[in-house]
């Protein structure tokens, strides 16, 4: 039955749903799977075989039905689930069970999607590599000497290692795209209030965007339109209805591009990248070119500011959204044995909560808010984030989407950018203009450099997410898909 | 610790000039809290009225209560203020563990309403009140410090928070400075916040009760020397009636005039103002106070009410208090003077409502102005929370429109109704107190203080008729005051033939 985890989620929806297969076998698949592999890949911090058991028996006994019953799905840990485990992978939330279920958590929920476990990522989502988590990193199922990607590397080693066909990530700079990349996933990141945050352990309120990884861009789409839509409970949550994201998939899969304008980021189409990655880049322009887009070179002179004013922003936010971990309501709490005053408590707590990289933001978006700096820092990045969305607003009056790679290098040994964070953030170099203009993005592989997978982006305006589908699904269907070799 | 001579007030006014200025909060009467869906009962068991949203569990968004806006921008309006036409809330970062997210979602550089006034007549003088802004923000929870010798912060054993309060939607209202009140600033800032009061009160907003601390005010004063600069500023909080308004902002006055006639400088600081002492402490330092940080709040779309809907607002205010004053003035017959201290107690609509009950204007007012006013002055608490209702004060005053009760019997039933015994009527049944009317019992009291009395009698006979007040003492010593006085005179001129 093993085989069953390298079927595409929309094949598995349809063998269940004829009842060619049970909802429970697909589940003991991916979980048996699970148990095989997770020890060398450490893609999940919690897996939940009874309540993924339960939940797929529901849909066996037709409780439930939908275009994804009974396919199981693996869930990043900054996802709150009711009754499981949500650690955001820090040691400050571990033992935390959330007594409430994320909105999107609640749409898997009503979609019949199995939940298997929660996923490793870097703390609080802060980082590129997983090495940030506090309970160790992931290993890229593609060589498990080098990262995964981050901050949803745990996600994307799971779609990768065949551990479950569908997976949530959370998107602020990258973090569900640039592991996507690197692990020859898809990964997508819906309009910016497309999906709800509620629920969604707070990094950068104003950049923070979950959505949808699969292995195929049809099965991406099909998750993403699951867990998209309007949420009362989310005041930045957007009221306008989602673009049928799963009809322009499969009309991208027909492989034609006819009058579709692609624009080449000319401010990341050269330096930066590693050759390799370039060069699946540029196969893959031509490849798009052959099924009939037009690519036209456009400038977007301000993106080459969008990583210090990202840098200003989302640690500005986190600065604030980490406060309530103190130690007062849930999760640890240090030192509190009756000789110290609150006030240490919390200071004790937050000190030995909080890893290297989660401390080094706080600190950073503290200082930028301060009085006296504000204006410097914080003030000054909000205007570049202006620009920076004017950049978008001018080339999308020339095309339909924007294309770049990914990530301007594939998946790096561990411990290399660990030592220089900046080295570090250069990862999400071509991400973070999206996230600054809220638009939508997606990751497609497409190609391989050196046997390591390359990662191709598409960025389309804001609300236009099924653009970005169809360009991507046409893509895959002429680069296909990459199999990782076996674990 | 060296102590400072204090001037008189009278004294410190005199050298200095006083600027005053007040901040207040009215928790919002809303049926749900500002950000989510939790309830605002006052009184409920800790942490029942509580969910991931006010207890900011991670992943929590706030979401916006849409009548909290609205009754800000009413209180706006009726402030006299603009309203914004787009404004965004803001975080404003500390630590405190009653603040669940260590971060108040409040208004910073772009409040809702700006730039109003309020009229307030002290001594049949109009005095105009800027006010600066009025904003939207919420409330946090309270922290209660248990064990230990003396119960505060530093003693306790253990610290227990309630969250039930945070999250209630706060609006905080800010005046301009107020300088050139001269003695007169401790009764104006009374009778601003008077004012404030019944103007939210008339919009149906808030139950404003300074008791309940659903409407608190801090008090910033300062003094200079005529043709000076303002001087430093202190603020003083903790001051929870009309009256702590008016004292807090005297005793501020004497003590900074003290500490200036000393040579001393005033610090920038809060300070505590005590109830029972009449004098304030220092609270904090402003000058290491916490740099609040803050930054638009990214969870929260801007609020744009669109400014037809304002204008309908606008449109639909009730009658303003001051207006109502000069009108039920009118109805009522009395003096500005006389509705001066009705409104300063708070009685206006009490009374109103009294008079709705069936009480005439005259009987209604000398009630809640009289016993209840004393009654609610003597123990600190709003004149609406005394004991007795509108209902129960017209009730009381029919029984002695009817002669069943005369002023004295009242009083003791008035005291039953607010001990909670019942309704007048019940009070006087159960104990007993109805005005003896029984002619038979009363002309028998009569002839007995005659015959007790013959020289007085004589005296009446003789036409002293003023001298029959001794005898009706007598009757109403033998009854024991449950007669009516009118009849007992009239019954014992009749008896001695000189009616």
């Amino acid at each position: 039955m093993s085989d069953l985890t390298r079927l595409s989620a929309a094949d598995l929806a349809s063998r269940i749903a004829s009842r060619e297969v049970s909802a429970v076998e697909v589940a003991t698949a991916h979980l048996d799977r699970i148990d095989a592999v997770d020890e060398r890949v450490h893609a999940f911090l919690h897996v939940d075989r009874e309540g993924a058991l339960a939940a797929a028996a529901a849909v066996d006994r037709g409780e439930i039905t939908g275009p994804l019953a009974g396919v199981p799905i693996a869930v990043k840990d900054v996802v709150t689930t009711k009754g499981l485990p949500t650690t955001a992978a820090s040691k400050i939330l571990e033992g935390w069970t959330p007594p409430y279920d994320a909105t999107i958590v609640e749409r898997l929920k009503a979609a019949g999607m199995p939940i298997l476990g929660k996923t490793n990522m870097d703390e609080f989502a802060m980082g590129s590599s997983t090495e940030y988590s506090a309970y160790g990193p992931t290993n890229n199922p593609w060589d498990l000497g080098r990262i995964p990607g981050g901050s949803g590397g745990g996600s994307a080693a799971a779609l990768a290692a065949y551990e479950a066909p569908l997976a949530i990530g959370t998107d602020t700079g990258g973090s569900i795209r640039q592991p996507g990349a690197v692990t020859g996933t898809v990964g997508a990141k819906p309009t910016y209030g497309g999906t709800s945050r509620y629920g969604l352990i707070a990094f950068s309120s104003s950049l923070d965007t979950p959505g949808p990884c699969g292995r195929t861009v049809e099965d991406t789409a099909l998750l993403h339109a699951v867990i998209a839509g309007h949420d009362p409970r989310d005041s930045t949550s957007i009221p306008q209805p989602v673009p049928d994201v799963v009809a322009a998939a499969r009309r991208g899969a027909t492989g034609d591009l006819t009058g579709v304008k692609l624009g080449l980021v000319k401010e990341f189409a050269g330096d930066g990248s590693e050759p390799g990655v370039l060069a699946a880049f540029r196969e893959s322009l031509e490849a798009l070119v052959k099924l009939g887009a037009e690519v036209v070179e456009v400038s977007c002179p301000h993106f080459q500011y969008a990583l210090p004013a990202y840098y200003l922003i989302a640690p500005s936010e986190c600065s604030s959204n980490l406060a309530r971990f103190d130690g007062v309501r849930y999760g640890l709490r240090s030192g509190d044995d009756g000789s110290r005053s609150l006030e240490e408590v919390m200071s004790l707590t937050r000190d030995e909560g909080f890893g290297p990289e989660v401390k080094r933001r706080i600190i950073l978006g503290t200082y930028a808010l301060s009085s006296g700096y504000y204006d410097a820092y914080y003030g000054q990045a909000q205007k570049v984030r202006t620009l920076i969305t004017r950049d978008f607003q001018a080339a999308f009056e020339q095309v339909d989407v924007l294309v770049s790679p990914t990530t301007p290098f594939v998946a790096f040994p561990f411990g290399s950018r660990t030592s220089d964070p900046y080295q570090m953030y250069l990862a999400d170099l071509f991400t973070i203009p999206t996230n600054l203009y809220g638009g939508p993005a997606i990751s497609v592989p497409c190609g391989l450099s050196e046997g390591l997978p390359v990662g191709f982006q598409i960025m389309a305006p804001t609300l236009a997410d099924d653009r970005m589908y169809r360009v991507a699904a046409a893509l895959e269907s002429a680069v296909g898909t990459f199999t990782p070799p076996a674990l | 610790m060296t102590t400072i001579a204090l001037p008189s007030y009278e004294d410190a006014t005199s050298r200095y000039e006083t600027v005053i200025g007040l901040e207040t909060h009215v928790e919002l009467g809303t049926q749900t809290k500002m950000f989510c869906g939790c309830k605002t009962d006052f009184g409920a068991e800790p942490n029942t009225q509580v969910c991931p949203v006010c207890l900011a569990l991670p992943g929590a968004l706030p979401a916006m209560n849409g009548a909290a806006i609205e009754a800000t921008i009413r209180i706006g309006l009726a402030l006299n203020c603009d309203i914004a036409e787009w404004c965004r809330m803001a975080r404003k970062n500390y630590f405190y563990p009653d603040m669940p997210k260590n971060f108040q979602t409040s208004q910073y550089d772009e409040p809702l309403c700006v730039d109003g006034h309020v009229d307030v007549v002290v001594d049949g003088k109009e005095y105009r009140i800027g006010i600066e802004r009025v904003h939207i923000e919420e409330d946090t929870g309270k922290t209660l410090h248990v064990g230990g010798a003396t119960g505060r912060i530093h003693g306790a054993t253990e610290s227990l928070v309630d969250y039930n309060r945070a999250g209630i939607p706060l609006v905080e209202i800010v005046t301009k400075p107020v300088p050139g009140l001269g003695e007169l600033a401790p009764e104006v800032a009374k009778a601003y916040v008077a004012e404030l009061r019944d103007i939210i009160r008339s919009l149906g907003v808030s139950d404003v009760r300074m008791e309940q601390g659903s409407l608190r005010c801090d008090v910033n004063t300062s003094l200079n020397k005529p043709g000076e600069e303002w001087g430093t500023r202190t603020e003083t909080k903790n001051v929870n009636s009309l009256r702590s308004v008016e004292r807090a902002v005297r005793s501020e006055v004497i003590r900074q005039a003290g500490v200036l006639d000393g040579g001393g400088k005033i610090t920038q600081e809060t300070r505590h103002f005590h109830e029972d002492r009449g004098d304030t402490s220092p609270g904090r330092s402003k000058e290491t106070a916490t740099d609040y940080r803050y930054f638009p709040e990214p969870d929260l779309v801007p609020i744009a009410p669109d400014p037809a809907w304002v204008a309908q607002l606008k449109s639909e205010l009730p009658e303003k208090p001051s207006t109502k004053r000069a009108r039920l003035r009118e109805e009522w017959g009395i003096s500005e003077l006389d509705m001066q201290s009705v409104a300063n107690a708070g009685a206006v609509e009490l009374i109103e409502e009294t008079i709705a009950a069936g009480a005439s204007p005259a009987g209604a007012r000398k009630w809640w102005m009289g016993e209840l006013a004393r009654r609610a002055n003597e123990l600190g608490i709003e004149l609406s929370a005394a004991g007795a209702t509108p209902a129960q004060v017209a009730a009381l005053q029919k029984l002695v429109d009817e002669g069943k009760l005369n002023d004295k019997l009242a009083r003791t039933v008035l005291e039953g109704v607010v001990a909670g015994e019942g309704d007048p009527a019940e009070v006087m049944a159960a104990r007993g107190l109805e005005v003896v009317n029984d002619t038979g019992a009363l002309t028998a009291a009569v002839d007995e203080a005659i015959a007790a009395n013959p020289d007085i009698a004589d005296k009446i006979r003789d036409g002293k008729v003023a001298a029959a007040g001794a005898l009706v003492g007598a009757v109403m010593k033998t009854t024991r005051g449950q007669a009516d006085a009118k009849t007992v005179r009239e019954l014992i001129l009749a008896r001695l033939g000189v009616s």
